[in-house]
């Protein structure tokens, strides 16, 4: 293992500020945590020649050569199984699991082993790898490419999952996810992979387990993550046009659950809602509601809303725009409130 | 058959007479069923009956402890000695080995001391020693899982240019596991330094070999991977330590992963709480009792006079110390810290679980109040 210790940083050239997606983001941040760290190492389903189907591996190959990101065979229990060794060795793999509902032959492997391993073995042997999980829907996929997992994930203690919803957050987070010692679960939302900021290389933005407020609003909470930040976003624009100001916070962080940063704006606004595309019934959105009347029950004008997706199997291309929670389908719900005692 | 003898093991099948380098008699095997292995020499043979007379005593005093309460559940490999000791005994100390739990014995020849094979039976925590210090990964409950890990630091080995091996204990069960399948092929694309030992004990629970599988023999699924695959007596202490060790070296060479079938019988039932009456007569068990692998070394030991009554009675003694230690390390007050349950989820805090711990630890204070405090 003494060539570990050898590795020495490779300095990380900054660009000029431009368009970047959140795809190229990505595969910055797992050029420059390559190049840094030669513990890394990237393997998966065609992220070798073909850079990944979203291209979020393009050029890496080229670069590190196949023994630092390789194709691996097409079965996700041995990815993630292989990679849980290879971390028990001291490599640092970030495997990809190219979509969501893929990831489900590597359930057994992530809640049986990667979830659990450091506490089965009292921290003797960690796990410092990183599942990346393209995720969620509005990409026009057929069935199985669109859906949304996290409550699997966010259910099993021993993982850490995390959702950038913007290509600065994408690139900090997953370099923070690689040099984590625990297990984290990268989920990427592909609707967003092709997104664009103006934004210079390399960047650090807040710690990956704090939710950000990315608008400040006086009436209402919004919680989204991933896809629907944009959403909320969206509809927090709309709605300030009619004179209601919504408050807009992008989690981030799914496990742990930053419930500093959102009780303190739920106070401040005492109107909370919760927006995601996965199913409501049992959702991640079921957890945030009861949580945060939990903590803030006397603070609240109004019960926490869950906006999300019905509960229904991912519908087909033509159908997932009736599914998908949209500016307007979020509005619609807050103004359901009794907004006379305000 | 002739036709394919000169071909490279990874494109014939093996016989399906299992390779034996000592028969049930305790004859050394001539000829073709010896697969082309050499007899180990007599003192590796004496070491591996010894290492197998103490992990027959362990195994016994163990199960008595597991009638007697001590321990929650105990899964006995007896009669599976020579598999569990001739397959960890040809690792070098700078390999990896993989165990389910039904090695315990494997451990204790791995140098594992019995408490701490016994912490996860006992029920104090899901596992008790020291993995990187012993090289050993902690036992594996879910079938087959264990095998991916192996197979993924053996890579990661290769990757670092350490020349070691990593070998993943599997049972006939497991062989219908998908994970089983994925880990062989993996090792076999990749090439990775792993040896896969699979005890074919017959049973899973109470599930015959004949219902997992239709193929001829488990160690024909090798060819399919393109690996080498060997068909062993698992009784048959010589042939799995000789076999094992040749597929050590093969894999720490960079020469690439080796299936190895050890066929043996489950003695005793699956774990204590298990009835086997219930699905096998007890005239297959008795026919396996007369194929025991330490009788068979025996024989063959005694015939060569290397094994007279002082090291009998050496033996039995150290074999005797190791139950008696066993038994006071069972019978002492097992060391559990209910705080300690939110200290190893993560390496980094989580103020959600430093809050459970305040109140589990409020929970216990109370509880250490004095009586007639108010509930």
């Amino acid at each position: 293992m003494s060539a570990l210790a050898e590795a020495a940083p490779a300095p990380e050239a900054s660009t000029a500020p431009g368009p970047v997606t959140m795809a190229a983001a990505l595969n910055r941040a797992l050029r420059d945590a390559m190049a840094e760290d030669d513990r890394v190492v990237v393997y998966g389903e065609d992220v070798g020649p073909l850079g990944g189907v979203f291209r979020v591996t393009d050029g890496l190959q080229a670069e590190f050569g196949d023994e630092r990101i390789w194709d691996s065979p097409l079965a996700e229990s041995g990815i993630v199984g292989t990679a849980v060794g290879m971390a028990m060795y001291g490599l640092r793999p970030v495997v990809e699991m190219q979509f969501d509902a893929f990831s489900y032959p590597a359930f057994e492997q992530i809640v049986s082993h990667v979830a659990k391993m450091r506490n089965r073995t009292k921290g003797r042997l960690q796990l410092p790898m990183v599942i990346r999980i393209p995720c969620a829907g509005a990409i026009g996929g057929v069935e199985h490419h669109s859906d949304s997992s996290e409550a699997y994930w966010t259910a099993t203690p021993g993982l850490t999952v995390v959702t950038p919803s913007n290509p600065a957050d994408a690139y900090s987070m997953l370099r923070e996810a690689i040099a984590s010692d625990d297990p984290v679960v990268f989920m990427e939302p592909k609707s967003r992979y092709w997104a664009k900021a103006e934004l210079a290389l390399p960047v650090t933005t807040a710690p990956m387990d704090r939710a950000l407020v990315l608008r400040e609003g006086t009436d209402v909470t919004l919680l989204a993550y991933g896809p629907t930040v944009k959403t909320a976003l969206d509809a927090a624009d709309a709605a300030a046009s009619e004179d209601l100001s919504i408050e807009v916070i992008d989690l981030r962080s799914l496990s742990p659950f930053d419930d500093e940063t959102v009780s303190a704006s739920v106070r401040k606004t005492s109107r909370a809602a919760v927006i995601h595309e996965a199913a409501q019934f049992g959702g991640y959105g079921a957890e945030v509601a009861a949580r945060v009347t939990e903590r803030n029950f006397h603070w609240l004008a109004e019960p926490v809303l869950r906006i999300a997706g019905f509960d229904i199997p991912y519908p087909s291309p033509k159908l997932e725009s009736f599914h998908l929670p949209t500016a307007d389908r979020v509005l619609h719900a807050l103004a359901g409130w009794n907004w006379d005692l305000a | 058959m002739s036709l394919n003898v000169e071909l490279p093991p990874t494109r014939t099948l093996p016989p399906e007479k299992p390779l034996r380098l000592l028969d049930n008699a305790g004859h050394a095997v001539t000829g073709r069923d010896t697969g082309g292995f050499a007899l180990p020499d007599l003192a590796t043979l004496v070491e591996l009956y010894r290492r197998m007379v103490i992990a027959r005593r362990f195994d016994v005093q163990v199960t008595a402890l597991t009638r007697q309460g001590r321990l929650a559940t105990y899964p006995s490999a007896l009669g599976q000695e020579a598999c569990e000791i001739g397959a960890v005994s040809a690792l070098d100390a700078d390999d990896w080995l993989f165990p389910t739990y039904r090695e315990s014995v494997a451990l204790l020849t791995r140098g594992i001391d019995p408490a701490e094979i016994l912490v996860s039976f006992r029920g104090d925590w899901h596992n008790g020693y020291d993995q990187r210090a012993h090289r050993t990964a902690a036992q594996a409950t879910p079938l087959a899982t264990q095998a991916l890990h192996a197979v993924g630091l053996g890579h990661a080995a290769r990757l670092r240019h350490d020349p070691i091996a990593t070998l993943a204990f599997l049972g006939d069960g497991a062989t219908s596991e998908g994970d089983a399948h994925e880990a062989f092929n993996f090792a076999a694309v990749w090439q990775t330094p792993t040896v896969f030992l699979v005890q074919n004990n017959q049973y899973a629970i109470s599930v015959p070999l004949s219902r997992q599988t239709h193929a001829r023999t488990l160690a024909d699924k090798a060819v399919g991977y393109g690996m080498p695959g060997y068909h062993v007596d698992g009784n048959d202490v010589a042939a799995v330590y000789a076999v094992t060790r040749a597929a050590v070296e093969r894999a720490r060479a960079g020469l690439g992963p080796t299936f190895i079938e050890g066929v043996t019988y489950r003695v005793e039932s699956h774990t204590n709480s298990d009835d086997p009456t219930r699905y096998r007569q007890q005239r297959e068990v008795e026919h396996w009792k007369r194929r025991d692998p330490i009788e068979r070394l025996e024989k063959y030991l005694v015939s060569e006079g290397a094994l007279g009554d002082a090291l009998r009675e050496e033996i039995t003694e150290a074999a005797e110390a190791l139950a008696a230690r066993t038994r006071a390390a069972m019978s002492a007050e097992a060391e559990i810290s209910p705080l300690e349950l939110f200290d190893h989820v993560y390496a980094s805090p989580r103020r959600q679980l430093a809050e459970q711990r305040e109140r589990l630890a409020a929970e216990l204070a109370a509880e250490l109040e004095p009586s007639g405090a108010e509930r």
